[in-house]
């Protein structure tokens, strides 16, 4: 079916298609990466991680980074959030050059990492705790955080009373607890059965909705990452670089049936091959 | 109805959890007793267990106070070694320079019998309790260490990650997410230790004493007074069983949350 309508209008689609290399004037400051590479060294010499980036994030945008395995996508998160030092080049949030943990950032790992001795309430303030924020200030926001994922009731439990599914939903609450500009989202929902995860998916997109969060997600999945994403960055293999950037135009808000949108399948169909033609080349 | 009702009543108290090891132990009573009247084994050999029975009862008090500086150096050198250990291991899983310069020396230093180099102890500190507080924390100091070091490396990197990334300053970080980690480890470590450091203080006893129950055991080998001799051997094992109990009694209140405290919770839930 999908082939059928390929073949059908192939030119109608490719409309939807633009290619966006970098959208030119800088609206909102967000993230600017510019000229950003990593090398690693060890010891059989230097071994690149990141080629040369160079991107704009706007503020409230939900843009998702795609590529294979070791292509340096965690690098990437890890230098945004100032946890490691680019090799070359600068990253600025909100205009402010990143060179220590800024503490402007929410993450979400694949594992929900809660800590096992606190419960669901005081994992959620660990940001407030660690930023050494007045308690009393966030405790509601963290409560009615909660009410937000559906956890409600659930304050005073430990983390292995709730599922899987639950876990992460509190540890998206403990990302957004000290109220940061950008949320940054390292395959979250990858540990989670499938079913579970199309309802995150949804779940996500409202949050980022009512939040207004600008959100980096990084992902495997290439449905998962049309279905979220305003702009999706695709990635090469090691070293990471970027082989495109496509504009996702499905209106907002969007319900599981846009994944049947011929534009939805086109894109997603586009995207699979840059790694088809990799894969072919190896 | 008083019949059928009467083996369950049995049969729950035998599932009680403290009933089974002493079952056990009584069992292990009366075939010692039944195999020393069957191989007719003399009891300069092995004592009866009527014999030790009454020398722990007849001689208690005196029995009792030598346990005192047994107990006493007990707990000094349990207590060193966890003061020391656990920072020990913080530098050995905090610093890749100390781990190699460190950890083989100490693994290197397990291989050296205590006992022979307790002598030198005496030589050092004289006969009081100080050898054997020394004797006790050097047998109790090196599983600390080494679970601690398990635990504290064993902690999820991007955990760390995400408490450095909210600007968590090292000493933040380490107190809420680190140490708690690594406290199941520790605890394991200091159960084995404080059983350790009776041995590591009834070796010090051994070699330069004239008080405490190593004291009680060498004098009554000298004399082959064995029924005083096993009374010794029932109260250190005593004495390591409690102190095994207060250490895990320590344990469930500090970290409740462990997988291994569980069981109780769902089974009241």
């Amino acid at each position: 079916m999908n082939a059928a309508k390929k073949t059908a209008s192939p030119d109608s689609s490719a409309a939807h298609l633009r290619v966006v290399a970098d959208r030119g004037a800088t609206l909102t400051p967000g993230i600017r990466l510019s000229g950003v590479s990593k090398t690693y060294r060890s010891r059989d010499g230097d071994v690149p991680s990141l080629q040369p980036l160079d991107f704009h994030i706007n503020d409230g945008e939900f843009f998702v980074v795609v590529g294979p395995s070791g292509c340096g996508k965690s690098t990437l998160l890890k230098m945004i959030s100032g946890l490691l030092p680019p090799s070359a080049g600068e990253i600025f949030v909100e205009g402010e050059k990143v060179d220590k943990p800024h503490g402007n950032v929410g993450i979400v790992f694949q594992n929900a990492l809660l800590l096992p001795w606190r419960n669901i309430i005081n994992n959620v303030m660990l940001p407030i705790d660690m930023k050494r924020l007045k308690r009393a200030e966030f405790l509601q926001r963290a409560k009615s955080l909660l009410k937000l994922v559906g956890l409600e009731g659930f304050e005073k439990k430990l983390p292995w009373q709730l599922s899987g599914g639950m876990q992460q939903r509190a540890s998206i609450c403990r990302a957004l607890v000290h109220d940061p500009k950008i949320v940054l989202m390292d395959e979250p929902f990858g540990a989670l059965d499938a079913m579970t995860r199309e309802r995150m998916n949804v779940e996500l997109m409202r949050i980022q909705r009512e939040t207004g969060k600008t959100i980096l997600l990084i992902t495997h999945s290439i449905p998962e990452a049309v279905f979220l994403a305003d702009r999706v960055l695709v990635m090469t293999e090691r070293p990471g670089a970027i082989a495109a950037i496509y504009d996702v135009p499905l209106p907002r808000p969007r319900s599981l049936d846009v994944m049947s949108d011929p534009v939805f399948s086109e894109l997603v169909q586009r995207i699979r091959k840059h790694f088809f033609t990799q894969i072919a080349l190896d | 109805m008083a019949e059928a009702k009467a083996p369950t009543r049995l049969s729950k108290a035998l599932n009680a959890a403290w009933v089974r090891p002493f079952l056990f132990l009584i069992f292990i009573v009366i075939a010692w007793d039944l195999s020393i009247r069957l191989f007719k084994i003399p009891a300069y050999q092995i004592p009866a267990p009527a014999d030790v029975v009454a020398v722990l009862w007849q001689d208690w008090p005196e029995l009792a106070r030598q346990s005192w500086p047994t107990t006493y150096a007990t707990i000094w050198g349990f207590v060193l070694s966890a003061l020391f250990g656990i920072p020990v291991a913080m530098l050995i899983a905090g610093s890749k320079t100390v781990e190699s310069y460190v950890y083989p020396l100490l693994v290197f230093s397990q291989s050296v019998p205590k006992i022979a180099i307790a002598p030198l102890f005496v030589v050092w500190f004289g006969f009081g309790i100080l050898p054997k507080i020394i004797s006790a924390f050097l047998l109790g100091f090196f599983p600390v260490v080494v679970s601690a070091v398990q635990g504290f490396k064993s902690v999820d990197p991007d955990m760390v990650d995400l408490a450095r990334a909210m600007q968590g300053s090292r000493f933040h970080v380490f107190r809420a997410v680190n140490l708690p980690h690594a406290l199941p480890a520790i605890f394991s470590g200091l159960k084995v230790s404080v059983t350790l450091a009776v041995v590591g203080a009834v070796v010090g006893e051994f070699v330069g004493s004239n008080s405490g129950i190593g004291y009680v055991m060498q004098r009554s080998i000298g004399t082959f007074d064995l029924p005083t001799m096993f009374a010794a051997l029932v109260i250190l094992a005593l004495l390591g069983v409690i102190l095994f109990w207060i250490v895990d009694r320590i344990e469930r209140l500090v970290v409740p949350w462990h997988v291994s405290q569980r069981e109780e919770i769902i089974v009241a839930a």
